[in-house]
């Protein structure tokens, strides 16, 4: 065989090193810090729950690749972002068993039942999630202080429960101890219930005051940047989502500064940040379009405060995310982008579709108009 | 709409082909004297079946719904061990209640049963309430000793709360214990009650009318202690002054 | 078995297995989908269907030659109403506490299209008896349906069978299972093994065709 002289093949000539797999490859870099910083405030509850989750997606990956009915590979790192963001988003001394559920959930049936990677409606971790906060709503709003003594040496109890079974008492455990000073509650369930609102510069890094806290909004505000810089993510979605959140919760506080916290409380509390940079930005579940990335991020703004207010829960950016998603198709196509070359007046055909980079239109495509329809002009007579 | 006779024979070899468009056999009609005779002839059957079953399991349904009654109060009241039913009229004043379910009642009027102990002493008063809870209404019963002016005991009719969350007031024993001495002692003048009845947050409650509420299940709790406290505002003052009329059973 | 046997014990398997009406009809998915919660409702529930379907199907076949076509809905779904009444009242007799927990969905059997399927398609047009048998097949397939779904949503849900308690005392139930979509999430997993199953079974019919083909 010799390596022919002239390669005969159809455009496209050259080809970005952009693969899916880098993309998430550098998404997961991204995300190391992050866990890092999780461990270090949680000790090795947080490492555990962290490997398990992230083991239990692989796993359900593994299986469902190789039933043959599924877009992507193992080695596309997508299962492993599924899985260090559903971690993330539990509480660290969540049980281990309930973890893997939350696992095995989020793969099967947020990405495999669609088809696999690309195919997904909804972000496969939050919907893991939104299982399991139905599946075990208790253990799910059990948080533990974070920066306890002895958290490199020493399991979170609950952790540890038996499969199927009730995890350990975490209060009781801290009374043990001598630390329920420290309650236990997220920063927003103790604004929700007990009307305590925190500081919001304690909340941005989360280092002081033992506050029951996921990882630090700053930091992840970083990671999301080098993301952006690199053109990994697109920057309008977490934006959009942080504007209108922002905006909202600001328009609220104005109106009655007694009832509604500051909206620095708003933004930093929760798991709205992680949201927002890492959930929302799914490719595959967010808009395409400029003008929709705006929205859709709106959207998540929006509802993820109005549920934070009005519903019975604390949180709600995961189910705000998952609305969004679910609208995010709608959302695409009423922002398609005009082609070049045709002016905004006779834009508004009606059904008339066209292609999102319209690097060359044919004629027909051009012209193309929904035939009417219209009565048959000799209706034949009897 | 067309038929092959519009459609012009160009060619003259062509065999024109009539086609008849297929009619189905016309079916016969049913004369009306039929229709009738078979509709009645069912509504007949049906109706001795109905009333055949409605005959049959009349007393059962009814021994079922008075067991049911009975349950429920003597839950909430120990030393119970008959019942009877009344009703405090709106104007005031309270009136033995006939024919359980099927008399309606008057607006504003307030539905209680009277428990008797076994010597047919009054031994306390049940009545429901309801408030709305995190998924639906919750609908208490709750026992009311006019000894002590309290309430003695709680019970839960109906609730679709959270199970393992707000079904705790079921099973919180903490909780529970609010209702072995919950103070509504009325006002001077009788018209209300003295202190509002009021889930306070776990670990708050200082005073005998408060509730601790379940830590987790607030709103459940909130729910609860709206729903005694709503009912006992309405039932009570107009109870407490004909007490007289319940103390022996007729 | 003579061949009449034979049809006969094929029109009762078919509402069992061929025609089931939850896993292949995919027929009277209300009542499926809310009163499973539990093993015992599941049961009634089916049970409640079955003599429904039963009695109703006898007596449409009964009537048929004497009900004009015209008002034969009428006809149908007073029959149908009739013996829900029955069945009401007999649950109320036997326990309250069943009967709530089952709510509206026993007045609800009324519209259940399964009943007024088989009155319309087999008993309209067979004698009594053929008419029973068929019906009870199609009520016991509803009500292994039921039963499939109930035991896998009280077991997770409250780690009981029939109320016995199966884990001990330390069982984390699956609040899911018990609410609304842990009955969607449970027909949906039984819908993909069976439609996993007949696909099995279509590949291997292929599989040894080709077989014969290239033996042939």
């Amino acid at each position: 065989m010799t390596t022919p002289l002239i390669e005969i093949r159809s455009a496209p000539h050259v080809q970005g090193p952009k693969s899916v797999e880098t993309i998430m490859r550098h998404v997961v870099y991204s995300l190391l810090p992050i866990c890092a910083f999780y461990v270090f405030q949680y000790g090795i509850s947080a490492l555990a729950s962290i490997a398990v989750v992230t083991a239990a997606c692989l796993l359900a990956e593994r299986f469902f690749v190789g039933t043959g009915t599924q877009a992507g590979r193992l080695s596309d790192y997508s299962a492993v972002i599924t899985g260090l963001l559903l971690a993330l988003t539990l509480p660290p001394g969540f049980p281990l068993w309930m973890g893997a559920v939350a696992g095995l959930v989020a793969i099967a049936l947020g990405k495999a039942l669609f088809g696999g990677i690309g195919f997904n409606v909804f972000n496969p971790a939050l919907v893991g999630r939104a299982f399991v906060q139905a599946a075990f709503p208790t253990a799910i709003a059990t948080y533990t202080p974070s920066f306890l003594a002895g958290r490199f040496t020493e399991f979170i109890p609950s952790s540890l429960a038996w499969p199927l079974m009730v995890p350990a008492d975490a209060a009781a455990w801290l009374k043990a101890k001598n630390l329920d000073a420290l309650a236990g509650a997220t920063p927003l369930a103790k604004w929700k219930f007990d009307g305590v609102v925190a500081n919001a510069i304690d909340l941005l890094t989360s280092i002081s005051g033992n506050m029951a806290v996921g990882p630090a909004p700053v930091l992840i505000l970083l990671c999301g940047a080098y993301l952006a810089l690199r053109r990994f993510m697109d920057w309008r979605i977490p934006l959009a989502i942080i504007g209108s959140a922002a905006l909202t919760a600001w328009l609220l506080y104005a109106f009655d500064a007694l009832r509604y916290p500051n909206p620095f409380f708003m933004l930093f509390s929760g798991g709205l940040i992680l949201g927002a940079v890492y959930m929302a930005t799914d490719m595959a579940t967010s808009p395409v379009t400029p003008k929709g990335m705006w929205v859709y991020g709106a959207l998540i703004g929006l509802l993820t405060v109005v549920i934070r207010y009005y519903s019975g829960l604390p949180e709600g950016v995961m189910y705000a995310i998952l609305i969004a998603n679910a609208a995010s198709p709608l959302i695409e196509k009423v922002t398609q982008p005009v082609p070049f070359g045709r002016g905004v007046l006779d834009r508004a055909r009606k059904r008339a579709t066209y292609p999102l980079n319209p690097g060359y239109i044919s004629r027909e495509e051009a012209s193309a108009v929904t035939p009417k329809k219209r009565f048959l002009p000799n209706k034949p007579k009897k | 709409m067309t038929s092959p006779s519009n459609t012009p024979a160009a060619e003259t070899n062509v065999i024109p082909i009539k086609v008849i468009p297929p009619t189905p056999p016309a079916p016969p009609a049913s004369p009306a004297g039929a229709m009738i005779r078979t509709l009645g002839l069912v509504s007949a059957i049906c109706g001795l079946i109905i009333v055949g079953a409605y005959q049959g399991t009349y007393d059962a349904v009814a021994a079922n719904k008075r067991i049911a009654t009975e349950r429920a109060v003597f839950k909430v009241i120990p030393a119970a061990k008959s019942i009877a039913e009344y009703v405090a009229q709106p104007g005031g004043g309270i009136e033995t209640r006939v024919g359980a379910g099927e008399t309606a009642m008057v607006p504003g009027a307030v539905k209680f049963f009277a428990a008797y102990d076994a010597a047919g002493k009054l031994a306390g008063i049940a009545a429901e309430g309801g408030a709305k809870g995190y998924a639906d209404t919750v609908r208490i019963m709750f026992g009311y000793s006019p000894d002590c002016q309290c309430v003695v005991g709680i019970g839960v009719v109906a609730m679709r709360e959270t199970p393992g969350i707000g079904d705790k007031i079921l099973t919180d024993k903490e909780f529970l214990a609010n209702f072995t001495a919950l103070d509504v002692k009325l006002k001077g003048d009788l018209a209300a009650l003295a202190n509002e009845v009021k889930a306070v947050k776990h670990g708050a409650k200082t005073n005998p009318w408060q509730i601790d509420a379940i830590a987790g299940a607030t709103i459940t709790s909130r729910a609860v202690g709206k729903a005694i406290n709503d009912s006992a505002q309405a039932l009570l003052p107009r109870l407490v002054p004909n007490l007289d009329q319940l103390a022996g059973k007729s | 078995m003579n061949p009449n046997a034979a049809r006969t014990w094929d029109e009762f398997m078919e509402g069992i297995w061929h025609q089931n009406p939850v896993f292949v009809m995919v027929l009277g998915m209300c009542p499926t989908l809310a009163v499973t919660v539990s093993v015992v409702n599941a049961l009634s529930m089916g049970l409640a269907t079955l003599f429904v379907l039963v009695c109703s199907c006898g007596l449409v076949s009964l009537m048929r030659n004497i009900t004009p076509k015209e008002v034969r809905i009428a006809v149908y779904i007073v029959i149908i109403a009739t013996f829900v009444t029955v069945v009401d009242y007999a649950i109320q007799a036997i326990s309250l506490k069943l009967y709530d927990a089952l709510g509206a969905f026993i007045q609800l059997i009324v519209v259940n299209c399964i009943i007024l399927g088989r009155a319309e398609a087999h008993a309209a047009k067979n004698p009594p008896l053929p008419a029973m048998i068929n019906a009870a097949g199609m009520g016991i397939g509803f009500t292994i349906g039921l039963l499939a779904l109930g035991v896998v949503r009280e077991v997770l849900g409250a780690g009981t069978l029939l109320g016995v308690p199966l884990f001990g005392a330390s069982f984390q139930p699956w609040v899911i299972m018990v609410l609304p979509p842990g009955g969607f999430f449970v027909l949906g997993a039984w819908l993909l093994f069976f439609s996993w199953l007949a696909r099995r079974k279509l590949r291997k019919q292929q599989a040894k065709l080709v077989e014969a083909t290239q033996n042939a």
